[in-house]
C-alpha cells in the first residue's frame, strides 16, 4: 500500500504543479498517470509544439514545460505509479480513500486530487472485424515486453512514430516486420523515416504501402492478416504470429466516470466559488478534468486551480491549524530531501 | 460578416448555423461552439491536427483549402476516412465558404 497525503490522478502539468503547491505546505504527493511518462498531453501529443500564454514565458515548448516542472517539484520528491490507469475508489470510514489501479497497485491517502485532463490515454483500435477475438492472442496495441516477439513474423500498421521507431527496434529481434501505411508518405522524424527506408533497402523490414489491413483470420490465435493495397483488384494474405496496430492513443475518462462524481458535459462538476471540490468531501478535480460556470481549459488556469486545491486540503487534514501563506521569496523553498533555497539575504554595512 | 453552414451531426440532425468571418474561427470551433457534438469527443487536441476527432465530410462542391502535411498525414491514420474527409480545425471560417454543407464523421 503506497501511503501519501495527497494522491493526484494525472501526471500533466497541473498535477505537477499541484506537487510544488502542497510541498510549500509541508504535504506529500503521489502521482498515478496511464501513460508510462510524465507531462500527460504536452508529452504525449504535443511536445515539440510551442506554449506562448504561460506567465513569464514568452515562449515554452510542451516538453520544455514538462522538464522545469519535474524540475521545480523535485525537492519534494513526489511518488509515481506510471502506466497504470486509477481504476476503483474506496471510502473508509475515517473519510480517507483507497485508489486501485487497474494492475492492483493500492494507494491511501486523505485527499484525492483528480488532474485527469481529457482522461486517460487509450489505444485507438482499426475498424476490422473480429479485432476483440484475437486481442492478446496475436494482437496488442502497447509494446510491453519485446521479447514476446523474437523470432516471430509480425505485422505493423500505422504510419507515425510509434510505428517507424517499432518497426527499426522489431526488425533486430522478429523474423520478419512487415509495415503497413494508408500512404507512401510517413510523418515522424527524420532520422526514423530514413532509417525504415534504408532497413527496408537492406530487406529487413517489409514496406506494404498504400495499403491497409481489413482481415484478420485464425482459429484460436491470430494466423493471418488481409492486406489491401490500394488500387489492386485482389486482396493478399499474409501470414503472421503477431499484428501491432500502432495508431495513436485518445482520452477516455474511463473508470472515473463511475465513482460517483457529478459529471457534466464529460467533465467533473467542482466548487470554483472555494477550492475545486467534486460532490463527494476530500475528492478534487482540477486542471482540464474539471467543470464549473465561466471554466477555461488552460494550463495557467490548471495552475492556479491546484493552488487552492492544496490550501483546502491542508486544512482537511490539519483542521486544528491555523496557515498563514507565506511567499517563496520570503520563505524559501524547503525539500523534503534536505535541500533549501533562499533569496539571499542582502547586508547591512555602511559605505564610507 | 456571418455566413451561413450546414452541419450534419453525429445523429444524423442537420443543424443551419451562423459562422463569423471576423474572429479567427475555425468549422471545429463552430461546431463546439453551437454545442453539436458533446464536450470532449470533438476539438481534443484543440486544433493541432494531431487528433482526429473533429474529422467531417464535406457534402458541397466548395473549393476548400489545400490540406496541410500535417492534416494529410493525420487523416492517413484516422479511421472511417472518406474521399471528402476533412479535419474541421483546418478549415477556416471564410466568406467564400458561404453554404458550406458538413457531416461530423463517426466518433472512433
Amino acid at each position: 500500500m503506497i501511503e501519501t497525503d495527497i494522491l493526484i490522478i494525472g501526471a500533466g502539468p497541473t498535477g505537477l504543479f499541484a506537487v510544488f503547491e502542497a510541498g510549500l505546505l509541508k504535504l506529500k504527493c503521489h502521482l498515478i498517470d496511464a501513460l508510462p511518462q510524465v507531462g500527460g498531453q504536452c508529452s504525449e501529443i504535443y511536445p515539440k509544439k510551442p506554449i506562448y500564454d504561460i506567465p513569464g514565458f514568452p515562449e515554452v515548448l510542451a516538453g520544455d514545460l514538462v522538464t522545469n516542472l519535474m524540475a521545480q517539484i523535485k525537492p519534494f520528491q513526489p511518488g509515481f505509479t506510471l502506466g497504470e490507469r486509477a481504476q476503483t475508489i474506496e471510502k473508509l470510514q475515517d473519510g480517507s480513500f483507497i485508489v486501485t489501479t487497474n494492475k492492483g497497485t493500492k494507494h491511501h491517502a486523505p485527499i484525492v486530487a483528480i488532474a485527469g485532463g481529457l482522461g486517460s490515454f487509450e489505444p485507438r483500435k482499426p475498424l476490422i472485424e473480429n479485432l476483440a477475438k484475437f486481442e492478446d492472442k496475436g494482437i496488442a496495441y502497447i509494446i510491453k515486453d519485446p521479447e514476446v516477439y523474437r523470432n516471430k513474423s509480425v505485422v505493423i500498421a500505422g504510419g507515425g512514430d510509434s510505428a517507424l521507431d517499432w518497426s527499426i527496434f522489431l526488425a533486430d529481434v522478429a523474423e520478419e516486420v512487415t509495415l503497413v501505411h494508408r500512404r507512401n508518405e510517413f510523418r515522424g522524424a527524420l532520422d526514423s523515416v530514413e532509417k525504415v527506408q534504408q532497413l527496408k533497402n537492406e530487406g529487413r523490414i517489409n514496406l506494404v504501402t498504400p495499403a491497409e489491413i481489413v482481415g484478420l483470420q485464425g482459429e484460436d490465435k491470430l494466423e493471418a492478416v488481409v492486406i489491401k493495397k490500394t488500387g489492386a483488384t485482389t486482396d493478399t494474405i499474409l501470414e503472421v504470429d503477431n499484428f501491432i496496430p500502432l495508431f495513436g492513443l485518445s482520452p477516455k475518462l474511463g473508470p472515473i466516470g463511475d465513482w460517483g462524481l457529478e459529471i457534466e458535459r464529460n467533465a467533473i462538476k467542482v466548487d470554483n466559488t472555494l477550492d475545486y471540490q467534486t460532490n463527494i468531501p476530500g475528492i478534487y478535480a482540477i486542471g482540464d478534468v474539471n467543470t464549473y460556470p465561466g471554466k477555461l481549459k488552460l494550463i495557467l488556469c490548471g495552475f492556479h486551480e491546484a493552488t487552492l486545491m492544496c490550501q483546502s486540503a491542508y486544512q482537511k487534514i490539519f483542521p486544528d491549524k491555523k496557515y498563514v501563506m507565506k511567499y517563496t521569496t520570503v520563505g524559501g523553498v524547503q525539500g523534503f530531501d534536505g535541500s533549501k533555497k533562499e533569496a539571499p539575504k542582502a547586508v547591512v554595512k555602511a559605505i564610507d | 460578416m456571418d455566413i451561413k453552414i450546414k452541419i450534419t451531426d453525429r445523429e444524423g440532425v442537420t443543424h443551419e448555423v451562423d459562422a463569423p468571418t471576423d474572429m479567427n474561427m475555425n468549422l471545429m470551433e463552430i461546431v463546439r461552439s453551437y454545442e453539436l457534438a458533446p464536450e470532449g469527443t470533438i476539438g481534443i487536441c484543440g486544433g493541432m491536427a494531431m487528433c482526429a476527432s473533429c474529422q467531417c465530410y464535406v457534402q458541397s462542391a466548395h473549393a476548400l483549402p489545400e490540406k496541410s502535411d500535417d492534416e494529410d498525414a493525420m487523416l492517413a491514420e484516422a479511421f472511417n476516412v472518406e474521399e471528402n474527409s476533412r479535419l474541421g480545425c483546418q478549415i477556416h471560417i471564410t466568406e467564400d465558404l458561404d453554404g458550406l454543407e458538413v457531416t461530423l464523421a463517426p466518433e472512433d
